[in-house]
């Protein structure tokens, strides 16, 4: 649905130029949800602007929907940006008008006539649970309510993308969880590819079915998030994992073993332990739910040298188990 | 020197300030529309035509936009610089072009126009730019043209701001009519000049000023008011003018 590639940015004339963005390619497929997620500083806003225009790049080029946008001016532009919608870190919500008022801005521009306006706009508001707000100022929203109007003006036009630049950034945990379950939602029931851009891991946890990590304007992994899990050395799913750092241990082998789907359920300690004799001391477990899928790592320190455990570790591997070696490899 | 205890001294003062208060209005009055339809473009032309604004490119042209840009900020500039009744006087040639006098309580509304134009437009400006991008951001990732930009976004969210702006245009456009009794317009000012200070009539003068606060304060109020109106961003009761007052009248307890 969006094809990115090979996108440059640099920023600033007179001084040193900021590289935003570096060679950055991505592919969104038709009806998913992409979290984009990287550090302040490191090009995201830029990227995901890159997607309407809203910032033209140095080369490379975007396609929605078959159409090479970056391409496009003037007129031509906006009617594909009316098939792209879009929602804020901080709303940017009309003050002036009511809740309706505002998500009536999109169909305005594109010149719906008043009464369908009326009709799309209260099934809109419907959908995203705001029926009884119509007549409401944004003053008089709260943070998830005022995003709740961001997201039905967005989808308004009926469009086929939605572009999130840090829609939950500004909201608390819970009320970033009822958003992003209102995006995955909607993404299921109109059938919407979502890219979004986050700084929060729990995002992309919670709701996408791909990620990419930018660094410094660069792409350093991208992939679908059951890909990522059992990518060995990932720093995605290390990030999805929080085991911490591993732990300084004298002669000892530590291993991190990563269940997902089939396999979050294998006794494992209990194989090593019964099967093997080998003396397990777990140093840690993180288990999450992702894309609404079970899984989990382990980290477990086995005695000795790595060598020693080279059968069980095999034998872990062959039942489909992502099990990595953090310490002890060279002994 | 006028005789205060003269028979017709008091109903001569009412007609006097009666009329002198219609010729006020008059001139402020269609002054300020003049400014408003005036003004409210120059101001969206001036911020438009910026690096960076929505009208950077007039026809595709930048040079022109620059162009435009220059010109304009030197006529306002220019507007703002000249003192009133220099400007008032420099006009004349231009007054008569238009409406073929100079001198009377219309041809007032010629430089008085000419000296709100640029000070309206001013306020237009830093209206305009308060306005936060990210809404502009919003409309255009809506598909908006410029135009709808300016008439959907930039000028109702400035409204607040611009109705403050009109108030304040029309408290220094009365303190400009003030002088327009130099090419006979009449008015208060007038009225004040010719018998407060001529004829050294203290009552004329002191009536003058209390009309003149009234009607600043009046005009201020409404305006704060309707700026109040317009702005749905306090809307907490505590917040509203009517709350407001109500709170103020409570003795305080201790
Ligand atoms: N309009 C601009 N002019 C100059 N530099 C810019 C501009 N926009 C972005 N940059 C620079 O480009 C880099 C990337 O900025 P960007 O806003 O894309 O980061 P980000 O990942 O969205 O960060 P954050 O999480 O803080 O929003 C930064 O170094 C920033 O200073
Ligand atoms: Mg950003």
């Amino acid at each position: 649905m969006i094809t990115i590639s090979s996108l440059t940015k640099s920023f600033g004339s007179g001084g040193p130029a900021v590289r935003a963005l570096d060679d950055v390619s991505l592919e969104v497929a038709d009806g998913t949800i992409f979290g984009v997620i990287g550090q302040s500083g490191a090009g995201k806003s830029t990227l995901i602007r890159m997607v309407n225009q809203l910032e033209r790049p140095d080369s490379g080029s975007v396609t929605v929907a078959g159409r090479n946008i970056t391409e496009l001016s003037g007129r031509e532009l906006r009617l594909a940006r009316q098939q792209i919608g879009m929602i804020f870190q901080h709303f940017n919500l009309l003050n002036h008008r009511t809740v309706q008022g505002n998500v009536e801005l999109g169909l305005e521009i594109i010149g719906t006539d008043p009464a369908e306006r009326r009709r799309r706009t209260a099934d809109i508001l419907e959908l995203v649970g705001l029926g009884a707000k119509a007549r409401s100022y944004p003053a008089e929203l709260s943070g998830g309510q005022k995003q709740r109007v961001g997201i039905a003006r967005a989808l308004a036009g009926n469009p086929r993308v939605l572009l999130s630049d840090e829609a939950t950034s500004a909201l608390d945990p819970e009320t970033t969880r009822s958003i992003l379950d209102l995006i995955k939602t909607i993404n299921r029931e109109l059938n919407l590819t979502v890219l979004l851009i986050t700084h929060e891991m729990e995002v992309v946890k919670r709701i996408c079915d791909s990620a990419a990590l930018l660094e410094r304007g660069r792409v350093v992994e991208q992939g679908s998030i059951v890909e990522l899990i059992s990518r060995p050395g990932s720093r995605l799913a290390g990030e999805l994992f929080p085991l911490g750092p591993v732990p300084d241990s004298n002669a000892n082998t530590i291993v991190d073993i990563t269940f997902s789907g089939g396999t979050a359920d294998s006794p494992v300690i209990s194989q090593l332990a019964r099967r093997h004799g080998i003396d397990v001391s777990i140093l840690g477990a993180v288990i999450e739910h992702i894309g609404g899928n079970q899984a989990g790592r382990t980290r477990l320190e086995l005695p000795g040298p790595a060598h020693l455990h080279a059968l069980p570790i095999a034998e872990l591997r062959a039942q489909g188990l992502l099990v990595e070696v953090m310490r002890g490899q060279a002994a | 020197m006028i005789d205060v205890n003269a028979p017709t001294f008091w109903s001569d003062l009412v007609d006097v300030l009666l009329v002198a208060t219609g010729q006020t209005l008059y001139m402020v009055t269609l002054s300020l529309l003049i400014t408003i339809v005036v003004g409210l473009p120059l101001g969206v032309v001036l911020v438009g035509t910026e690096p960076g604004g929505l009208f950077e490119r007039p026809f595709g042209s930048r040079a022109l936009g620059i162009a435009l840009n220059r010109t304009l900020e030197f006529i306002v500039n220019l507007g703002r610089a000249v003192p009133f009744i220099i400007l008032m006087i420099a006009l004349i040639p231009v007054t008569r072009l238009i409406l073929g006098t100079f001198i009377g309580t219309g041809a007032a509304v010629v430089p008085l126009s000419a000296v709100a134009i640029p000070f309206f437009a001013r306020m237009v400006e830093i209206a305009l730019k308060e306005v936060d991008h990210g809404l502009v951001e919003a409309a255009d990732s809506l598909g908006a043209s410029s135009w709808q930009i300016v008439a959907k976004v930039l000028v109702p969210e400035a409204l607040p701001s611009i109705v403050l702006g009109v108030s304040t245009t029309i408290t220094s456009i009365i303190n400009y009519s003030a002088m327009a009794g130099v090419i006979a317009a009449g008015g208060l000012g007038d009225v004040a000049i010719r018998y407060g200070y001529q004829r050294y009539s203290g009552i004329h003068m002191v009536a003058v000023i209390i009309i003149l606060f009234v009607l600043v304060m009046i005009l201020q109020g409404v305006g704060s008011a309707v700026a109040r109106k317009l702005s749905h961003r306090s809307s907490t009761p505590a917040e509203s003018p009517v709350f407001r007052r109500l709170l103020a009248r409570e003795p305080r307890g201790g």
